[in-house]
């Protein structure tokens, strides 16, 4: 059967489905953050010593978690990678470890403003928790200019991938050397100063955790179908415009998807050569 | 701590925290929005070579 419609239409038919199940996610994410700032500001009862400023505490922790939890599963996720060749997994690990790294920018401030307001210091150098997430801030944040300094999209890649299983082996290790240092001077929610939280604080927390989570994911999906919507869009440039000097990537610190679908070739209707058939590197 | 000192801590740092999540999605969204003007620019370079290229339909 022929194919109706402008190539508009048509276009919008085949075209793959970049964001699907994002609208859902994204509304669920909206939701369950506005129910917990709801639980946080008006069913959490009051904290004995910290008062209301222990509700900084349902915005940091969790935040602290997922960053955290983000950055293990993008260990996982490059050693897919490492097992498969497959480069959608750099990129899986590539967007996790970035949305962990803006997690952990908020991490930091909310926790150095929760600092400032009960131990008078909007950092101390001291508290093994602080720096121990410093550490591993300053870690990641290395995660990018090591892709930048390497121009081969395969091996930027697949040294990626080592740093982030190696880096992602280190988050645990550190959280259970602060765990096993003598001074807990920094209030600890799962730890055994917070272990028995009050069962209204419990759920408080439990949903401000399913709230950061939720929004964790709908941001790396979001950023994951934008890589994508983007790498398609240089392959079909390259498909219509006939542009083969696609192997001249600019030096870019973001993973390369490979090779796209083929386009389909061209072909001039009365001689049936191909005219145009062009193949995009990268994203 | 009194209740009106804690509150501008609080403020403080949930304002933050929701300011870099919309900072992220503003840069998302205008990257997004030069990828939509392309792909719209394509569209009409497409539509385009179909009304020239195609003799039999005319």
């Amino acid at each position: 059967m022929p194919t109706h419609g402008s190539p508009t239409q048509r276009g919008r038919e085949n075209a793959p489905e970049y964001g699907r199940g994002l609208v859902p996610l994204a509304l669920a994410a909206v939701a369950t953050v506005g129910v917990a700032l709801g639980l946080i500001f008006f069913y959490a009862p009051e904290e004995a010593q910290e008062g209301f400023l222990q509700r900084i505490f349902y915005l940091h922790v969790p935040l602290a978690i997922v960053c955290l939890c983000g950055f293990v599963i993008a260990g996982a996720m490059a050693i897919q990678h490492l097992r498969t060749r497959d480069p959608r997994w750099d990129l899986r690990s590539y967007t996790t470890i970035h949305i962990s790294l803006v997690f952990a920018v908020a991490v930091l401030i909310s926790g150095s403003i929760w600092a400032r307001g009960s131990w008078g210091h909007w950092w101390v150098w001291s508290e093994p928790t602080l720096v121990s997430f410093l550490i591993i801030f300053l870690l990641y944040a290395t995660y990018q200019p090591l892709r930048f300094s390497i121009e081969d999209p395969e091996r930027q890649a697949r040294y990626a991938s080592v740093f982030a299983v190696a880096a992602g082996a280190f988050v645990p290790i550190a959280y259970a050397a602060v765990q096993m240092s003598s001074a807990y001077l920094h209030p600890r929610v799962l730890g055994p100063t917070y272990a028995h939280l009050p069962a209204a604080m419990g759920v408080v927390f439990a949903v401000s955790l399913v709230a950061f989570a939720l929004l964790f994911t709908t941001l790396c999906r979001f950023e994951m179908a934008a890589k994508r919507a983007r790498w398609r869009l240089r392959a079909a440039r390259a498909a219509l415009l006939g542009e083969t000097d696609l192997g001249a990537r600019p030096r870019t610190a973001q993973p390369s998807l490979g090779a796209p679908p083929s386009p389909r070739p061209a072909v001039d209707r009365e001689s049936g050569a191909l005219v145009a058939h062009t193949q995009a590197r990268s994203i | 701590m009194p209740l009106h000192e804690a509150v501008k801590y609080v403020a403080a740092a949930y304002i933050a925290v929701f300011v870099i999540v919309l900072l992220y999605v503003a840069i998302m969204a205008r990257r997004l929005r030069k990828v939509e003007r392309s792909i719209g620019e394509l569209t009409q370079q497409g539509a385009g070579r179909d009304s020239v290229g195609d003799p039999g339909e005319r």
